[in-house]
């Protein structure tokens, strides 16, 4: 097992440096740069002003120059500052010398996307868990069609229309829930518990739009696993001993069904820090998603590769822990059993 | 087993437990729909307080507007910041800081008297010194701001005592007072240790004006708060309460369910929406006013055909402009035949632009050897059909007047087609290079009249801004002159023949001014209805919301 | 294939899809006006006798905008598709049939690839590109193939040992006829299913790229672009986010349905009841 996973972080650091490449070449791949947004493109600021910021940025050195100051950065795991937002740190806070503390973008971003995936994740599984098992046991009925039909089309809308229909319906016309934003403007003077309604409110439509368009892919995945187990020779076999049929449902086969969702959750790793660029955009939530478009859209490197770098190492170790996590949890693996 | 069904059941059940409490824990329903009882239509005497909210689709990325230099950033920071000018109502040019200022015989010395006793939102002294510090930051090689330039043109800056600056140039530099306009003050007691390139003041700013910052949430919200040391006297409106809402729809649904006050708004929202909806029209009432900017047809003077005076002429006759400020600006903008701000001194209102007339097209055409030869609909010469790419960037309206110019085009026997493309593209791969056949753009309508950068022969070069290269020693000599002369009446004739000449000449179509747009709930009061020439955000330190209007702020979602 | 018809979530799936199509390659001939007409006096008509699905911000006809857009969001599919599947073939069977070292590399890289949140990789590369059509589908097509490349690769490899390929190989059969004549006529299916996926998946990616700017862009009408010039008027104008709105749902919920329904009858194991 040791050897297996020091392999595995063997592997991981040429897997980062090849990705923060071919990132970093597909950047540079494009023309332009900080300094040729739309607002720049203004009589009143020079050319030669624009020309000593790029200098300034090291953005007139060559590409590999430039990939080399970044790993030099990196090595120290300094993530650099953003181009586009007056030098905030990319990835952490930094204090300066009287003692002011500017935030890291990705210190902000993150928790933020993070939560509302996570939550997300737990209102998928709510719902995803119960329909697929039913969607199972009852195989090519009417109520397997149903929540087939129903899953389907939770995947097939697309996100931002669903997004503002609800908006109007439930900030405009009735005013249940908030329309954007992340928090009620008087947020600070609430009590923790308030904060937390609040919050829990203005993520209440995000979240509901990012598991309505992941349902369908786990309420697939438990039902198709479902069948899969419940066809094995072991449950006729714990049928044929008598065995009270939830017990062998709930007992035997949802458990068994359940060990590749592991798997699943490992490869949605990249997914949970990738927020939804357009649900962010949509509800204001400044999330991972929104961070990365607009660094994208403006060409802000520092922060573009950060994001990147970032998403790759916690894939890789999402991946890992999934795997782990599979072998330890399947006794056939854990025995070294092969199938 | 049995624990399993408890645990999923638990978690079904909680699930259900958190939607409910949410959406029963929502009604507020209460407090917003009595507002929505209220009656807007009385007018109340002015009164001090309330919060105004608003929405922006970016986030600054710091408030030192010569640093930051996006629209979100000036538009804040010029709440909080001062500069020695400003324009008035009338779009002249009036004291902020100064309350006077004297041009000397030479023109090449301005005088600037401060106002007595001003302060910053610390209460320390406004001086000089502080003027001094900032034209200093603005000069410095070491500040990351594209601003310099023009304050470059000074030779030397002289602080004579603690209200008087004074600062002489080189040569005579007209647009001199329009630079002083635009500048905002920084405090030199706060900055003078400090690296402006990444200072925590610009996130952290003080400054003089109306307005300081209280609070600044990264991509939620930015609020400033009055200032009571403000040196312009003291605004009405207690709060300024600018939300990032990058989404217009999302914006748009803000506004319907009074959580903002006021959006821009684009014309279809003004002419035909709004119309359409009582319910809006009972709390929100709309303002136009004219914009700062105009689109235009550019051609790459480089390329044949268009160094052909006829051939651009021409197509400037087939465009149909009033079409397209019906069509695409909903009739909500106005033609201009010179890139000034109809209705300033700048303009020249002797000047009409091209009217729609394709039958001159078409004989300019054939004057310039384009006839239909082939029979295909498309017109030739020398075998080779007239047929070219219009490029325009990712913009709504600009690929709208695109489409509808292609159309015109067509009728004429001209095959346009269009090219959407990113700015970065864009400005990388066709304009710097000068890689293009033609263009739809838009340039600002300036207030100060030099437009140096954009027509004169010696700014052709890759990365400045005539890269349509343009080049008529008649209007360099009158760029030329019109920086040197700072009487405005002399001025005035100068740009008024520039514009004419770069009228027949026709480099560029002059296409629309488009109006801005906005949509103010009617609990603000005191805005200028019509808007005067410097639109109705001349006199915000005077709007108002009476107390009978003010929102409840915890019922603001 | 008749097999999975019998389930009538794949018959309503399939019926959806067919009328699409037949829609989309007849649009020229059927739709009543010219998708890119503009009529400035007809701006933002409500559906009516002469524009059954009413007119948008130009006063271009909805429904013909949405018979022609239709052509080019399924196109967009199609050809997205297209290209992954051919490289997720390619590249699954070098890896499933040669195994060793090719293997490996091939799903490292697979790895690397997947290690970046999909739509960041198109909204990163489209947004550096020039979002023409062509750009979009490849870019689709170049950050799909991963799907693919596993499953022909599992297929390989299950397939590799079976009897018949020994059978064959046993024969003297050369690499590329065991690969084209045996093993990959029975990857098909799943290949199908993938692929029936994958074109709903890309319509979706499409509207959501049009939503971000980055879509098809205009004068073009697709079912993505015309959702998003119709969102800020949605309260108003509803039949601008309706009818793309509907045609997208339609249109993704039929693939599913008929790709879901192909894998279930693929799948021998699930039907036995």
């Amino acid at each position: 097992m040791l050897k297996y996973l020091l392999k595995r972080f063997f592997w991981m650091i040429p897997l980062l440096v090849g990705i923060s490449l071919i990132s970093f070449m597909i950047m540079h791949l494009a023309p332009g740069d900080i300094t040729s947004s739309e607002a720049s493109f203004n009589p009143k600021a020079s050319e030669e002003s624009r020309q000593k910021l790029r200098e300034l940025y090291s953005l007139d050195k060559p590409v590999i120059v430039q990939y080399s100051l970044w790993m030099k950065r990196m090595a120290t795991l300094n993530f650099g500052t953003s181009f586009a937002s007056h030098q905030r740190p990319v990835f952490w806070q930094t204090k300066d010398k009287d003692g002011n503390v500017t935030l890291g973008m990705i210190q902000e971003a993150l928790p933020i996307t993070l939560l509302i995936n996570v939550l997300s994740l737990i209102l998928i599984i709510a719902i995803a868990l119960p329909l697929g098992v039913v969607s199972a046991l009852k195989q090519n009925q009417l109520a397997d069609r149903v929540i087939t039909l129903f899953v389907f089309i939770g995947f097939a809308i697309p996100g931002f229309w669903l997004a503002l229909m609800l908006m109007y319906w439930t900030g405009v016309q009735h005013n249940w829930l908030p329309i954007s934003g992340l928090q009620s403007l008087g947020h600070e003077h609430l009590h923790w518990l308030g904060k937390t309604l609040d919050t829990l409110k203005h993520l209440a439509l995000p979240v509901f739009i990012s598991a309505i368009t992941g349902l369908a892919g786990i309420a697939l995945f438990v039902r198709n696993g479902m069948l899969e187990v419940l066809h094995q020779d072991y449950i006729t076999t714990a049928r044929s001993k008598g065995l009270n049929e939830h017990r062998v449902i709930y007992g035997h086969a949802l458990r068994n069904a359940l060990l590749p969702l592991i798997t699943i959750f490992g490869l949605s790793i990249p997914g949970l820090i990738g927020g939804s660029v357009i649900a962010e955009s949509i509800f204001a939530i400044p999330g991972m998603g929104k961070l990365f478009y607009d660094a994208v859209l403006m060409r802000d490197f520092p922060v573009i590769m950060g994001i990147l770098t970032i998403g790759a190492l916690l894939t890789l170790i999402g991946n890992l822990v999934a795997d782990v996590a599979y072998a330890w949890a399947d006794p056939r693996v854990r025995r070294g059993v092969m199938q | 087993m049995v624990k399993w069904l408890h645990l999923r059941n638990l978690l079904q059940v909680m699930t259900w437990v958190v939607l409910t409490a949410l959406m029963v824990g929502c009604g507020d329903s209460t407090s917003n729909k009595s507002i929505h009882k209220i009656d807007y239509s009385k007018d109340y005497p002015a009164n001090s307080g309330g919060t105004l909210i608003d929405a922006m689709t970016g986030e600054p990325s710091g408030l030192i507007a010569m640093i930051a230099g996006e629209s979100a950033a000036s538009a804040i920071a010029g709440n909080i910041f001062n500069s020695l000018l400003k324009y008035d109502k009338n779009l002249e040019l009036t004291g902020e800081l100064a309350k006077s200022w004297e041009i000397s015989a030479d023109q090449r010395t301005i005088t600037f008297h401060l106002k007595p006793d001003l302060k910053w939102a610390d209460n320390t002294p406004l001086t000089s010194d502080d003027v001094l510090f900032t034209w200093q930051k603005v000069t410095d090689e070491k500040t990351r701001t594209p601003y310099g330039s023009d304050f470059k043109l000074v030779t030397l800056a002289e602080t004579p005592d603690a209200n008087t600056f004074r600062v002489t140039y080189k040569a005579p530099y007209a647009p001199a007072l329009d630079t002083w306009a635009g500048l905002h003050i920084l405090p030199k007691h706060l900055l003078k240790d400090q690296d402006i390139n990444t200072t925590a003041f610009a996130r952290n700013p003080v400054g003089s004006h109306y307005y300081k910052l209280e609070q600044w949430k990264n991509g939620q919200y930015l609020k400033l708060t009055r200032n009571v040391n403000a040196t312009q006297g003291q605004a009405k409106i207690d709060h300024l309460l600018s939300r990032i809402i990058p989404d217009k729809a999302a914006q748009f649904l803000e506004l319907s369910a009074d959580n903002i006050d006021s959006m821009g708004l684009n014309p279809i929202q003004y002419a035909r929406i709004f119309p359409a909806r009582p319910e809006l029209n009972k709390n929100i009432a709309l303002y136009k006013e004219l914009g700062n900017s105009y689109t235009y047809l550019g051609f790459n003077l480089k390329r044949k055909p268009f160094d052909d005076i006829r051939v651009r002429q021409a197509i400037n006759y087939a465009i149909n402009k009033q079409e397209i400020i019906d069509g695409v600006l909903l009739g909500l903008g106005e033609p201009v035949a010179s890139p000034y701000k109809p209705g300033t001194r700048w303009s020249n209102p002797a000047l009409k632009p091209y009217p729609y007339d394709p039958a001159k097209a078409k004989a300019l055409l054939k004057a310039a050897g384009y006839e239909d030869h082939d029979g295909d609909g498309i017109i030739d010469k020398d075998g080779k059909p007239f047929s070219f790419e219009i490029l325009t960037n990712q913009n709504k309206e600009r690929e709208m007047t695109g489409v509808l110019i292609q159309r015109r085009l067509k009728e004429v026997g001209i095959d346009a087609n269009i090219r959407v493309l990113e700015w970065a593209s864009f400005l990388g791969r066709f304009i710097k290079p000068k890689e293009f056949d033609v263009v739809v753009l838009g340039w600002s309508l300036s207030l100060d009249p030099d437009q140096y950068s954009i027509w004169h022969s010696s700014q052709q070069a890759p990365g400045q801004f005539n890269f349509i290269s343009y080049s008529n020693p008649r209007v360099d000599k009158l760029l030329e002159a019109g920086r040197l002369e700072l009487n405005p009446d002399k001025r005035m004739k100068i740009y008024h023949e520039f514009s004419a000449i770069l009228l027949e000449d026709s480099p560029i179509v002059f296409l629309s001014a488009g109006y801005g747009l906005s949509a103010i709930h009617k609990r603000v009061q005191g805005i200028s209805n019509p808007a005067p020439p410097a639109g109705i955000g001349h006199n915000t330190y005077e709007w108002n919301i009476p107390q009978a209007y003010a929102r409840s702020e915890m019922s603001e979602h | 294939m008749k097999h999975a018809l019998r389930n009538p979530l794949a018959l309503i799936g399939f019926s959806i899809i067919a009328a699409i199509l037949l829609l989309a390659l007849i649009a020229p001939w059927i739709a009543p006006y010219d998708p890119n007409a503009i009529n400035v006096k007809a701006i933002l008509l409500a559906p009516e006798t002469n524009h059954w699905m009413g007119t948008d911000g130009l006063g271009r006809d909805v429904l013909s905008r949405m018979l022609y857009g239709g052509r080019i969001s399924l196109l967009v599919g199609f050809v997205a598709v297209g290209i992954a599947t051919l490289i997720g073939i390619v590249l699954g069977a070098v890896a499933g049939f040669y195994r060793g070292w090719v293997d490996t590399v091939i799903m490292r890289t697979v790895d690397v690839m997947l290690s970046i949140p999909t739509f960041f990789l198109i909204l990163a590369v489209i947004a550096f590109l020039t979002p023409s059509i062509w750009n979009i589908m490849i870019v689709i097509g170049l950050t799909s193939w991963m799907g693919v490349t596993r499953l022909v690769r599992a297929e390989f490899l299950s397939l590799r040992n079976r009897e018949f390929v020994l059978a064959a190989q046993a024969l003297g059969a050369k690499d590329a006829r065991l690969i084209f004549t045996h093993l990959l006529p029975n990857s098909l299916t799943p290949i199908i299913v993938s692929s029936i996926l994958g074109i709903a998946s890309a319509v979706l990616v499409e509207s959501g790229l049009s939503f971000l700017g980055l879509g098809v862009q205009a004068p073009q009408a697709s079912w993505g672009n015309i959702l998003t010039d119709g969102k800020e008027y949605i309260q108003f104008a509803w039949w601008l986010s309706l009818f793309p709105g509907l045609a997208i749902l339609l249109t993704v919920l039929g693939y599913n349905l008929l790709g879901d329904g192909l894998r279930d009858a693929y799948n021998p194991r699930s039907n036995q009841n």
